[in-house]
């Protein structure tokens, strides 16, 4: 895992050096500049000096050399650059007529006026003329470049040094400062891992800085839909409670009945009681089972085209002989275009037979004793649909909205719904893209399986 | 003795009706908040025995309804909620007592029994008239420590009288309280419940109260 403080106090590192440097490179350049431009001034100046003395003849031109050099020791800062003045007069006819005791016996240089650079025996010199036409001598002053470079050199030593002691200070308050500047971070990281796993009150962010609002809203947002979550769970959990305790209470009834009871006929009625309610919780423990595999299951990555009319009848199939034992008929529509048309759509097969067997389970459950359940296929507006109908008694107009709610059965009710078979219908449907549609149609209730999946 | 029934799961409805019956009650069956209202604004009843989640709402409501119109009538809780935060809220909201499905069906007839005795006033469960014992758990008459077999609706008659001995229980009262609705009652159907009690324990125990109804003969020993 990449520390984000270790990076911060790279990046400052790095930074804060480059910045160093190019400071160092800067005054390098204009420091060398700089002491070029006053040894210059200092050559020419030696030169002048030399020059005047002799046409003043205040001094011999054979020993003017060695006693020039002495004069501009105070140019230097220290003797190692002070004494490497050279100083050479030579004849304009070409003998060399004094030189001073550091300079070379070679000639310095060959121009007669002005500033040029010279090798002489593998020395780099800086030189200064002045040829003086009347004593007919030039004057000679160099200096030794390696030297010059020297003291740029230790000049540049001289800042580079505390620099360098100050580098590992540099760091170590940079590092102290980022460590500071995180700190909130490391406090929200304190606080979240002392929270109790079921602690899902939200983080308060009054005092936070500005830069930790955004992802401490993040994850109060997240908290909060954990914690609806959550709800929804234990929400459920009481009602599969009530809806499970219920019919066992009403077995344990009967049973206790047709064990007090020397009547036969209450014998019999509270068996045929207890026959009816083990189907009835079965069939209920089936939906649970149901509701919780839809819930758990990843909604298919890719949705393959299946035969609409093959699964519909199949399904159909699967319910009539039970519908029958009702008194209720389950018929699917003769074969139309429409229906031809709708034959093959993308759809997910387990979840549109459990959505479509649901939804035929409910429109039998609500049927009146002779009636019929027609299933038909059709394609409207290029989708796909699958639509029961039923002659029931339809559902109150208020309730509709409500009809896919958990658990949640209308006033006209069938006996023995539970009230899940539309909530499964639904979320199975919507696992696989689908939608559900419930609409009163005179009498009974019309429940539309479309491809097109809902807007809501 | 008449009970109310508000229970929305037909098959526990039927086992509730049927069993209370065979304890001796005499049970009209709703499965509705709207139906129980109804029920309870028309009738008295001994007791309620009132399941919370209803299809039209809770029935924590219906008791606030009833509690609402100083009305007394003892009630008794049954649900699948029966945690103790749901017991509370039950009670607080004016139950006599509470049952958690699934239950016991002989348990449930003895807390009606023990809620409508506390209705009543009495500490036992024991009714006991000049020599005479009635048990309304176990549905027994002795007289003088020697058994008396009554039927069901002679044995409701004797209750109602002894419940309240001294005073008149009308003819009306005694229908009410002894037919639910789906039953056909007889005209004469008290009298004739009235002259087998009189076969079988003589006839100085009842007296009729012309014109008005029936109460027991003289004064509490």
């Amino acid at each position: 895992m990449r520390s984000m403080r270790g990076r911060l106090v790279a990046i400052l590192l790095v930074s804060t050096g480059a910045v160093w440097l190019c400071a160092i490179a800067w005054i390098y350049w204009s420091t060398q500049a700089q002491i070029e431009q006053v040894l210059d001034a200092r050559l020419r100046e030696a030169a002048g000096m030399v020059n005047s003395l002799l046409t003043d003849n205040r001094i011999e031109v054979a020993v003017a050399a060695s006693e020039a050099t002495e004069l501009p020791a105070g140019f230097g800062s220290g003797v190692s650059y002070a004494r490497q003045l050279s100083c050479q007069i030579w004849s304009l006819s070409g003998d060399l007529v004094s030189r001073s005791e550091g300079a070379p016996a070679g000639e310095l240089s060959p121009a007669s006026d002005g500033f040029s650079e010279t090798v002489v025996d593998g020395e780099r010199w800086r030189v200064y003329a002045i040829a003086n036409e009347a004593l007919g001598v030039r004057v000679l002053v160099g200096d030794s470049v390696a030297v010059r470079d020297r003291l740029v050199a230790d000049m540049i030593k001289g800042l580079l040094l505390p620099a360098a002691l100050l580098v590992p200070v540099m760091a170590l308050l940079i590092w102290l400062s980022v460590r500071q500047g995180l700190l909130p971070l490391r406090d929200l990281a304190r606080s979240l891992r002392q929270r109790r796993a079921e602690d899902l009150r939200p983080l308060d962010h009054a005092g936070s800085p500005t830069e930790l609002i955004p992802p401490l809203e993040a994850l109060n947002g997240l908290f909060r839909r954990v914690e609806a979550a959550r709800q929804r769970e234990r929400d459920f959990t009481t009602f599969a409670a009530h809806e499970l305790k219920t019919p066992l209470a009403g077995l344990k009834t009967q049973a206790q009945i047709a064990l007090a009871s020397d009547d036969r006929t209450v014998q019999s009625a509270a068996l045929a009681q207890i026959v009816h309610g083990v189907d009835r919780t079965g069939r209920l423990v089936r939906q649970l089972l149901d509701l919780a595999s839809v819930e758990a299951a990843e909604p298919p990555r890719q949705v393959e085209a299946c035969d609409l009319a093959a699964l519909t009848r199949q399904t159909v199939e699967e319910l009539a002989a039970k519908a029958a034992q009702q008194g209720v008929a389950i018929a699917i529509a003769a074969d139309d275009e429409a229906g031809r048309a709708a034959g093959r759509a993308e759809v997910e097969p387990f979840f549109f037979t459990l959505a479509l067997r649901n939804v035929l389970e409910n429109a039998v459950l609500h049927s009146p004793l002779g009636g019929t359940v027609l299933c038909s296929l059709r394609q409207t507006e290029g989708c796909a649909a699958v639509v029961i109908e039923d002659e029931g008694p339809g559902m109150d107009p208020a309730e509709i909205g409500r009809a896919t709610e958990r658990f949640f059965r209308g006033r006209r009710k069938a006996a023995s719904g539970s009230g899940l078979g539309l909530s499964i219908a639904q979320l199975a449907l919507g696992r696989t893209g689908w939608s559900l549609t419930i609409e009163n149609r005179g009498p009974g209730l019309r429940v539309t399986l479309s491809a097109e999946p809902s807007h809501g | 003795m008449r009970v109310l029934i508000v229970e929305d799961d037909p098959i526990l409805l039927d086992g509730l009706k049927v069993g209370l019956g065979l304890a001796g009650l005499t049970a009209d069956a709703v499965s509705s908040c709207e139906d129980a209202r109804a029920a309870l604004r028309a009738e008295r009843y001994a007791a309620v025995v009132l399941d919370l989640m209803l299809p039209d709402g809770s029935g924590l409501d219906v008791l606030a309804d009833l509690r609402a119109r100083k009305d007394a009538t003892p009630v008794l809780l049954l649900t699948a909620r029966d945690q103790v935060a749901d017991r509370i809220v039950g009670l607080d909201a004016g139950a006599d007592d509470y049952l958690g499905k699934p239950f016991d069906l002989d348990e449930l007839s003895a807390r009606i029994r023990a809620v409508v005795r506390r209705g009543n006033g009495r500490a036992t469960g024991l009714l006991k008239w000049r020599g005479l014992s009635l048990d309304p758990a176990s549905l027994s008459l002795t007289r003088d420590g020697k058994p008396v077999p009554l039927t069901r609706r002679e044995f409701a008659v004797l209750r109602m009288l002894m419940e309240h001995p001294g005073s008149v229980a009308t003819r009306a009262s005694l229908e009410q309280a002894l037919y639910g609705w789906q039953e056909e009652i007889e005209s004469n159907a008290i009298e004739v419940h009235i002259h087998h009690l009189r076969a079988k324990l003589g006839p100085g125990l009842i007296e009729t109260v012309r014109g008005v109804g029936y109460r027991l003969a003289g004064e509490r020993p």
